[in-house]
């Protein structure tokens, strides 16, 4: 894009400077550090109230006077919010919440046109031009199936995060908390505060296994320390913390009564004999966290396969992406929490900034540096984190041939073992063909690792030279009505 | 974040809400707070299903709890595959469980 004649353009209320999407972490940072600079920022995001999944908060009618009771660093929140509303108010930032923005396209004259869903029916439409385009859409639980976790009380962890901190309200009384991940520690420790009972944390790793990287954990004081500190603190709270086991079974007819947690190897297959079972009224489970990648995808983006088994946003220093004129912060660009997106929300705007203006001015230059450097200390961090909670190949073994995988279409790992054995499909999208793996209402969010590590296996797979499987395309990011479509083809 | 341990998630953010509301569930009277969602209201009460599967016919409800995993989809005021994770409770509103793909009307 020719920057130079770009900041001659005047203001334009029709075409923002840079649209962000996504009001977490790293959008907030990214969208209120812009517009410090003087840039005017559209901010558009898919929740009424800005925060991301990381910072939900109840909505006013719930009149909670210390939101903060359930969330570690809600001050860097108050004061993101703070800057957002002044910015607001200045007109600087337009903030278009409950704008699920379904797919992005780029015009003739290199603008980018973000097509929203909005409304509370969501069935409005809406299009924003802006002339950059920064992606901060943050991430969804990835799941692993297992038998019985269609169960009712079986919820996600993220999940049962996600309703205490915006509805106040738990699934059960008595909550095993179980999958990998180091969320899962943090949702132990919600529930328990929030008034729960969790009688254990299931973790299939070992945290042993973070100590393979030495270096890495000496220059992350700061994460250790909160391991140690949630460690403490979830033995205070009563939970037995149970490394290497996995739930294998849920037991109950219209609600989980008990699961069964077995032991499982280094490769995450359980032992069998191993099994106990564990009273409990609910299930929160969760291995880890997948970028939502449908924005960048349709935007031409390319990707990279993750140490955690995921795809993320190919970013370089400078947190551009391989397509000139759009960014990427935060989850996006790879899992690494709450601390790196912030990091990465504020370098991005400042990238922006310097590519627009041929540079930054000295102090914003000073603060590039050090956020970089942290950067890199950071999702080297995320990397050894990644690699120490990725499903283990074994997993897979703990299926029975009736065990759902796919919850949406109800299709069984033994109908994807037959479409993989008998008809030969070695990739996501051959099984999605024979079974309808994957083709339901989420479009394969909730399976698509599964179903992908089930083909892999089977591995008949690819054909001589074909690219192992990318990130699952998915043009449309939401479901949108056919009109929507239809309206799409006229010129706006 | 505080070390103490409340009872309820309400009593530990000290929640002062809004006069509570009714509507109902399958006809039956439940009470639901202003900002709350369909799902949490549902939670609330001690309902964790209001869908069965097309395919099966097996109870679902709240998964994922922000609205990618749609395996909380109910049917509010007639209307279904509403996605009750997402979709916030209003005063009267009428949540009947979800069969299959909610269209069973349109078959007949």
């Amino acid at each position: 894009m020719p920057h130079s004649t770009d900041e001659r353009r005047p203001r334009d209320a029709d075409c923002a400077g840079l649209a962000v999407v996504g009001a977490g972490p790293a959008g907030l940072a990214a969208a209120v550090t812009a517009a410090d600079h003087g840039l005017d920022v559209v901010l558009l995001d898919s929740a009424v109230t800005p925060g991301g999944q990381y910072y939900r908060s109840p909505p006013g009618g719930l009149g909670a006077t210390r939101p903060g009771a359930l969330h570690h660093g809600w001050p860097v929140f108050a004061e993101l919010s703070a800057r957002l509303a002044a910015h607001r108010d200045s007109g600087a930032i337009r903030h278009l919440p409950n704008h699920q923005v379904w797919t992005v396209e780029r015009a003739g004259d290199g603008d980018w046109i973000l097509h929203a869903v909005t409304g509370a029916e969501g069935d409005q439409r809406s299009a924003v031009r802006a002339r950059r385009l920064l992606l901060a859409t943050g991430a969804h639980e990835r799941q692993l199936p297992f038998p019985g976790w269609t169960l009712p009380g079986v919820v996600s962890a993220a999940g049962a995060q996600a309703m205490l901190k915006s509805g106040l309200v738990l699934p059960g009384r008595r909550i095993v908390v179980a999958g990998s991940g180091p969320l899962l520690q943090a949702v132990a420790l919600s529930l328990t505060r929030a008034g729960a009972s969790v009688p254990a944390l299931i973790e299939a790793s070992g945290y042993g296994a973070y100590a393979r990287a030495p270096q890495v954990l000496a220059a992350n004081p700061g994460k250790m320390a909160e391991g140690v500190r949630h460690g403490a603190a979830l033995t205070g709270a009563g939970v037995r913390m149970l490394t290497r086991r996995a739930v294998t079974d849920v037991h109950g007819d219209d609600r989980v009564e008990a699961v069964t947690v077995s032991r499982v190897d280094r490769r995450w297959r359980p032992v069998p004999g191993t099994g106990r079972e564990i009273a409990c009224d609910a299930l929160a489970v969760g291995h880890g966290l997948a970028p939502q990648l449908e924005l960048a995808v349709a935007a031409g983006c390319g990707t990279r396969a993750c140490a955690d088994g995921t795809h993320a946003v190919t970013l370089d220093q400078q947190l551009r992406t391989t397509v000139p004129g759009v960014w990427a912060a935060g989850e996006a660009g790879g899992i690494g929490g709450v601390e790196l997106a912030l990091c990465e929300g504020e370098l991005a705007a400042l990238s922006v900034i310097r590519e627009m203006r041929g540079g930054v001015q000295r102090a914003a230059a000073r603060r590039a540096v050090a956020l970089l450097r942290s950067r890199r200390r950071l999702r080297a961090f995320s990397t050894l984190m990644g690699a120490v909670h990725r499903p283990g190949a074994g997993w897979s073994e703990w299926l029975t041939g009736d065990t759902e995988v796919c919850r949406c279409e109800e299709v069984t790992a033994g109908r994807i073992r037959t479409a993989c054995e008998e008809f030969g499909a070695g990739d996501t999208r051959t099984v999605k063909l024979l079974t309808r793996a994957g083709m339901g209402w989420c479009q394969g969010r909730t399976c698509g690792f599964a179903v992908r590590e089930l083909a892999d296996a089977h591995g008949s797979g690819r054909g001589a030279g074909e690219e192992p499987d990318g990130p699952d395309r998915r043009p449309l990011a939401c479901p949108v009505r056919l009109s929507t479509l239809a309206d799409l083809a006229e010129p706006a | 974040m505080r070390r103490t341990h409340a009872r309820t998630p309400a009593e530990l953010v000290a929640a002062r809400p809004e006069p509570e509301f009714q509507l109902t569930f399958d006809g039956r009277p439940i009470r639901g707070l202003p900002g709350q969602s369909i799902a949490a209201t549902l939670w609330s009460a001690g309902i964790l299903t209001w869908r069965t599967t097309r395919v099966h016919g097996r109870p679902r409800g709240a998964f994922c709890g922000i609205g990618a995993c749609y395996d909380c989809l109910a049917t509010v005021n007639g209307r279904p595959n509403q996605r009750a994770c997402l979709l916030p409770a209003r005063p009267g509103d009428a949540i009947t469980t979800q069969e299959g793909d909610g269209y069973a009307a349109l078959d007949r």
